[in-house]
């Protein structure tokens, strides 16, 4: 199997878990449910992070490709821990009685 | 065992942490942990990720840094009624971040390529053009979400300093962008549709007013145009002038669907670019072959579409109408003025001598209680009625507000259990044994007529049934009408009284008549 359909099994398979967990969540916890699954959307700092580290010895290293990666790192960052803050403060409020 | 099995056994874990996390979000006993899980996967994420290799380190660290001092300051600083303003920035941080991770490795990689390596095969040409695309839509699409939400964009009224400084800082900043690079291309046909496109965007980020002729024709020629240079794109990546011709042209499309987008419609978008934000992580994933991104991309673009078909379902209509259709009066629609012969105005003593002798309330907020920040007034009134031996419940519309559970979380922040907040198909079938209903700053989603006019712009829409309550309390500052833009009969219904008052000032007020008898 080549990867890039391994890659897309992966994406479908993906999409139907979530479509089923998410499905489950209460009208009550869709604000949280937003604000969490924006920081999981984060995720991309994954990527900002290998090209903001290239080292210059590296083929491709590209001074502009490696700002871009830095600002990348910093928005990915900025919905990362915000993201995973904000949710954690407003869950709070619904569990306490 | 090598090095990158490991970091991918990590991502595994991490994507088995991230579906736990969504799935405990399912409860509000569980879902504190399950948060907890979510930020543990991005931890290990980033932890086997910068495990694996070799790094400069430097713009890693200050980014790192950076961000997280940005995003703990604005998630412990906001405000909950802001929370609309605050996801919907987000939002857009998610699609920016995309496009730039995307630029980037589509840069490395020719760099790579002229220095003797091989070209990245279709699969990156692909989803790269993909990631820009939905990116560029998700950034500049939520930053108009943000800029309505926050009240400084499409509005007539004098703005504040800061206000001003995001709203002309944003165009100049696009426009000199624009004409910078665009220069930078030598007046090629590219180069003028960059320019053009962001003079575009930063000439509609100054409007006034959220519609303007053409608009429908613009956001079909935008979409055709991004797929088009997209295709441009995959077959000459090299070219890396086209990956920001396209960023520009997607970025039109975003403004421009958008823009006219406002009010009772909005949990629909946010909903949407939230999807959008997962779509083009996933899509940046297959850019750098990256299971953990794909999968976490994923889950958050199955999220947001199901958001998207329940607030659609929940206003009965499509998303085709919300994104190109406009909701308003149309030719039949009744005089406010004759609707509204009727109307009984009462005051606070009044309505809390019908609070009195009442033995089940259902409270049903709105937008304007946000607008109001009445949530705590709202709650003590509540308080105070049920120590009386009142029943006290909450009737929430799923488009109650500006984004989805708006409603239920500025309640949730007032204290007030999660149990006596109701769904509308939970309170409907009982509605006829409510003895007073209070709407505070809700129009649109209790109008009967969405029940009982074929022809209204709100047909089919379902609404909480209020009307059927014996007494029903309007808190409402004006007649003025919802989003919809049609009057509401409702509101001179004989059983009907208006409490015409700002919402914390009406439940201050409540109360202390309570108090009183």
């Amino acid at each position: 199997m080549s990867s890039l359909v391994m890659l897309i099994t992966v994406f479908v398979l993906a999409l139907f878990v979530g479509n089923e967990i998410i499905t489950k969540v209460p009208p009550t916890l869709h604000t949280p449910l937003m604000s969490g699954s924006n920081a999981i959307s984060g995720i991309t700092i994954i990527g900002a992070l290998i090209l903001a580290g290239v080292l210059e010895s590296d083929p491709q290293f590209n001074q502009v490709a490696k700002i871009m990666a830095f600002v990348a790192v910093i928005f990915a960052t900025i919905n990362v821990v915000g993201g995973f803050l904000v949710t954690g403060r407003m869950l709070k409020m619904f569990q306490r009685k | 065992m090598d090095m990158q099995n490991i970091t991918n056994i990590v991502y595994l874990v991490a994507a088995v942490l991230f579906i736990l996390d969504l799935k405990m979000l399912a409860h509000p006993r569980t879902a504190v942990r399950g948060n907890q899980l979510g930020a543990l996967a991005m931890v290990l994420a980033i932890v086997a990720t910068l495990a694996s290799g070799r790094w400069d380190w430097t713009y890693i660290i200050l980014g790192i840094g950076i961000g997280s001092l940005i995003g703990a300051v604005a998630a412990i600083k906001v405000k909950m009624t802001s929370m609309p303003e605050m996801v919907g920035l987000f939002n857009g941080f998610g699609g920016g971040a995309s496009v730039l991770v995307a630029g980037s490795a589509l840069i490395a990689t020719f760099n790579a390529v002229g220095a003797g390596a091989d070209a990245g095969d279709m699969q990156m040409k692909v989803a790269t053009v993909l990631s820009g695309l939905i990116g560029s839509v998700t950034f500049f699409g939520s930053y108009v979400a943000f800029g309505k939400l926050a009240e400084f964009l499409c509005v007539k009224w004098k703005l504040h300093n800061w206000q001003k400084i995001i709203k002309y800082g944003s165009s100049l900043a696009v426009a000199a962008g624009g004409i910078w690079y665009g220069l930078s291309l030598d007046f090629s046909p590219l180069s003028i549709v960059f320019m053009v496109s962001m003079l575009m965007i930063a000439a509609m980020l100054l409007l006034k007013k959220d519609r303007f002729p053409g608009m429908n024709l613009l956001k079909t020629l935008s979409a055709i145009a991004a797929v088009a240079i997209g295709v441009m794109l995959v077959l000459d990546p090299s070219n890396t002038a086209l990956f920001w011709v396209l960023v520009g042209v997607a970025g039109v499309l975003g403004v421009v669907l958008t823009l006219s987008i406002g009010g009772a419609d909005m949990p629909v978008v946010i909903a949407l670019l939230n999807s959008y934000s997962g779509l083009a992580a996933a899509a940046t994933g297959f850019v750098i072959n990256n299971t953990v991104l794909i999968i976490a991309g994923s889950l958050v673009g199955a999220s947001g579409i199901i958001l998207t078909k329940i607030m659609c379902k929940a206003m009965n209509r499509s998303l085709a109408n919300v994104l190109f259709g406009t909701m308003g009066p149309t030719a039949d629609t009744p005089d406010a003025d004759e609707v509204y012969k009727t109307v009984k105005s009462a005051s606070a003593d009044e309505v809390a001598m019908t609070l009195e002798v009442a033995q089940r309330v259902v409270i049903v907020p709105g937008y304007g209680m946000a607008v109001a920040q009445a949530q705590h007034a709202v709650r003590d009134v509540a308080n105070f009625l049920e120590d009386k031996g009142i029943e006290v419940e909450y009737a929430i519309h799923p488009v109650a507000g500006r984004m989805p559970g708006h409603m239920n979380v500025l309640l949730a922040e007032a204290d007030v259990p999660y149990e006596k907040l109701k769904e509308m198909d939970e309170i409907n079938p009982t509605m006829d044994q409510v003895d007073v209903a209070i709407v505070l700053g809700a129009n649109d989603v209790v109008n009967p007529v969405a029940r009982t006019d074929p022809s209204s712009p709100i047909a089919g829409m379902p609404i909480i049934d209020v009307d059927k309550a014996r007494t029903v309390v309007v808190i409402k500052r004006s007649l003025s009408p919802g989003f919809a833009g049609i009057p509401n009969p409702l509101f001179a219904a004989d059983n009907t009284l208006m409490f015409f008052s700002d919402g914390k000032k009406a439940m201050l007020d409540l109360l202390a008549a309570l108090k009183e008898q």
